[in-house]
């Protein structure tokens, strides 16, 4: 396997829980295999903070802030594969659930209003990042090579992902991988 | 189910008017235990009196009819002109076909919002296409709103002035013919058309029908002898005619004459239907809309019953028992398809039953019933009278007869034109006085959007089909616009049955206000394509059938329309994060 070149993944959760990566995590005794073949770029999973070029960028979570703007585009910049992955990255998810109301009456629910608020104000700190006035999915700022669908993917859909790559094909999804009923 | 009613002109209405005092008048008219088909009927009856349908009168109806509360709310929901919360003293509902909006309906309904005791809400259209902008207030039409008509409503409204009590010139419709035909010209004496008929016999008429070639006047251009042949032939005793005056594609407003001015020619029709196929009960379905002709129906009725041309004996003849009553729409653009309609008549909601079986075998009660439309009618007295061979003469090859247009739009004379069938697209807007328009709307929004280089086309079932709405689109009209309300139109009015429709209204509607706000891509078209394609394929009705065609004619014909408004965007991307934080740096300077 040595000879083999090794890829380069990058993850990142935007408005997201972490789920999608712990369940990248569930490939379990499986990464064993991989860790030849595969390195990491930037991810939460080993601390790594800077983004350089790498193969493939796993981004969970959606857009709610200028931040996660930024960060989806370096990704977009640095990755050859970017791909969306779960439903907030894909649809906006639960985040996008404040979609229909205005973000005033979000804030104003949160901080000024809402049962025990101590102290109500609008969070003003400079070094916040601006609140989107909607959450958006990932494909409204960046063009997207693969959606990994689920709530999270599955483990699998993870593993088939990075061996379709390693073998240089397009991914293969089962039903079981896409289906959730 | 032959109650009459009666709906003067109501408000304005108290807050929250209580059932008890009219519960007695519904118990004389419907009697004590309702029959379920009435239901319909007496909810618009409440809606009419009180301005919605109080919780209480929802209670009595269930008990009485013997339903469920949830299945009356259900019927309830259905209608636009129902309601189940209380009401402002007085409803405008702003007509809001493409025509309207461009002669400045937005402004008039703006005009409303913010004061007291009104609601503006908008409606789907009215029927005065040729007099508008026009609105319904509290049921009743106020055509050719001008600002100074609109002050003057504002006046009455801020000073409580009864609607009964406001000008009778505010409510006046202009029959505006313009050109009469033969059918409008059609001179007769009540009852004598049915005499002939009963005197020739039942199968000659329908041999005069098969040979005059009439196809239906609705939109869809059946065979009528089809239709009635298939009625024919069924053996039961109890069969229906009913007369389809559910006038609801925007722009269309020719039955509105027919039923106002020449009622005794579409009653002289249907009561020829009932001989010929059987039928002992008609019903005209009169939509929501037209609640201003009821009582002006009934009287024509009511003169006919007195003069024995309704009743026990139709004109003496002791084997022809026929009456007509009239049943009230409440709202609802999918009720002008033939089954949902029947539905409606049985007083549930107004969704298209699955057909086969066609209502000329199971209609009305699931007994055999033809359904046809208010000009149909009108055309069938009119062939009793002048034969076949006549008849066909009036038309073209294959579309027998002459066609009323209801025009309106950028042309100096809006209003009904009475053409042979076959004549050509370029005349009639040479007739109503228009200069090289950019395009014109045959059939309505379900109809087809013709270009100047398609005006030469006849307009007759071989070419090109119109239920009569004729919308002519002026050289400053934007298409997006008219596209973009159609499909809005489509959306409002779909009722709900089935995904193709229902779904795709939508999908196609969220994308165009992406398309409209400067949001949309090549993503966005392609959706509407698809969309547009499931839903003429997979629908369950009509409805679902025909709401992708405005999209696909001004694709077809005129595609820069689209793609100028298309952002420039490749890769599909759609963010604007200067724009979209915005808001959020404006709360945080607050």
């Amino acid at each position: 396997m040595s000879d083999t070149r090794k890829i380069t993944v990058a993850t990142c959760s935007l408005a997201g829980c972490f789920g999608c990566h712990m369940s990248f995590l569930d490939i379990d005794e499986r990464i064993v295999a991989l860790v030849d073949k595969v390195s990491f770029g930037r991810t939460p999973l080993t601390d790594i903070h800077t983004l350089h070029a790498c193969d493939i960028g796993l981004v969970e979570g959606g857009l709610c802030n200028d931040e996660n703007v930024h960060v989806v585009r370096h990704f977009r910049q640095q990755c050859k594969i970017l791909v969306a992955v779960g439903a907030c990255a894909i649809n906006g998810g639960v985040p996008a659930m404040r979609n229909r109301y205005g973000l005033a009456e979000c804030l104003e629910e949160s901080y000024l209003y809402g049962v025990g608020v101590a102290d109500p104000q609008i969070p003003s700190d400079p070094e916040l990042p601006l609140l989107l006035n909607q959450v958006h999915p990932i494909q409204d700022a960046v063009k997207v090579d693969y959606f990994l669908t689920g709530c999270p993917p599955p483990a699998e859909a993870f593993l088939e992902l990075l061996t379709a790559v390693l073998e240089n094909r397009a991914p293969q999804m089962s039903y079981a991988l896409r289906h959730f009923d | 189910m032959t109650t009459t009613d009666t709906f003067p002109r109501c408000g304005p209405y108290p807050a929250a008017a209580p059932f008890a005092p009219i519960r007695e008048e519904l118990t004389t008219r419907f009697g004590a235990m309702p029959d379920r088909l009435d239901l319909l009927q007496i909810l618009v009856s409440i809606q009419h009196r009180l301005g919605y349908v109080p919780a209480e009168a929802i209670s009595w109806l269930a008990t009485n009819l013997g339903l469920s509360r949830a299945e009356i709310h259900g019927v309830v929901a259905f209608y636009s002109f129902l309601e189940e919360t209380p009401p402002a003293p007085y409803t405008l509902r702003f007509s809001t076909n493409i025509t309207e909006l461009w002669q400045g309906q937005e402004a008039n309904m703006a005009r409303f919002k913010d004061l007291p005791n009104v609601r503006a809400l908008p409606t789907s259209c009215i029927g005065l296409g040729d007099q508008g902008p026009a609105a319904l207030v509290n049921g009743y039409p106020l055509p050719r709103l001008t600002a100074t008509r609109l002050d003057a409503i504002a006046r009455a409204i801020a000073s409580r002035r009864p609607v009964a009590e406001w000008p009778a010139e505010w409510f006046k419709v202009d029959p505006n013919v313009r050109l009469a035909g033969p059918l409008l010209e059609f001179a007769f004496t009540p009852g004598a058309l049915v005499e002939r008929v009963l005197a020739a016999g039942d199968a000659a008429f329908m041999e005069m029908l098969r040979a005059s070639g009439l196809r239906g006047r609705g939109g869809a251009g059946f065979a009528t002898h089809a239709k009635w042949d298939a009625c024919r032939a069924e053996v039961v005793p109890e069969k229906y005619v009913v007369c389809n005056a559910d006038e609801g594609e925007p722009g269309t407003f020719k039955d509105r004459l027919l039923l106002s001015d020449h009622a005794e020619l579409l009653i002289e029709g249907m009561t020829i239907a009932a001989r010929v196929v059987g039928a002992k009960q008609g019903y005209i379905y009169l939509r929501g809309e037209y609640l201003w002709l009821y009582d002006r129906l009934n009287a024509a009725l009511e003169a006919r019953r007195r003069a024995g041309l309704l009743g026990a004996k139709v004109c003496g003849a002791a084997d022809f028992p026929f009456d007509i009553a009239i049943h009230l729409g409440a709202g609802a653009y999918v009720c002008g398809e033939e089954s949902a309609l029947l539905e409606s008549l049985e007083g549930r909601r107004g969704v298209p039953r699955i057909r086969p079986p066609f209502p000329a075998t199971h209609g009305y009660r699931g007994r055999p019933t033809v359904v046809n439309n208010v000009e149909t009618y009108c055309a069938i007295a009119q062939l009793a009278g002048i034969g076949a061979a006549e008849f066909a003469a009036l038309g073209s090859q294959g579309s027998a007869g002459t066609k009323l247009h209801s025009v309106s739009g950028d042309c100096a004379h809006p209003g009904i034109f009475e053409c042979a069938m076959g004549t050509q697209v370029s005349t009639l807007l040479d007739l109503c006085g228009t200069r090289d328009p950019l395009a014109v709307q045959v059939g309505g929004p379900s109809g087809r959007l013709l270009f100047p280089e398609e005006f030469h086309l006849p307009l007759d079932f071989s070419h090109v089909s119109s239920g009569g709405s004729f919308m002519v689109i002026g050289r400053e009209r934007d298409l997006f616009e008219l596209v973009y309300n159609f499909v809005a139109f489509f959306h409002h009015e779909s009722c709900g049955f089935c995904t193709p429709c229902r779904s795709g209204s939508n999908i196609m509607l969220n994308a165009l206000q992406r398309i409209r706000r400067g949001q949309g891509t090549e993503h966005e078209l392609q959706i509407i394509t698809e969309a547009a394609a499931v839903a003429s394929k997979a629908s369950h009705c009509g409805l679902g059938h025909t709401l992708g065609n405005p999209f696909q004619d001004l694709e077809r014909g005129r595609p820069a329309v689209f793609q100028d408004r298309l952002r420039d965007s490749p890769d599909g991307t759609v963010l604007d994060l200067k724009r979209a934080v915005a808001e959020a740096r404006a709360l945080r300077e607050r």
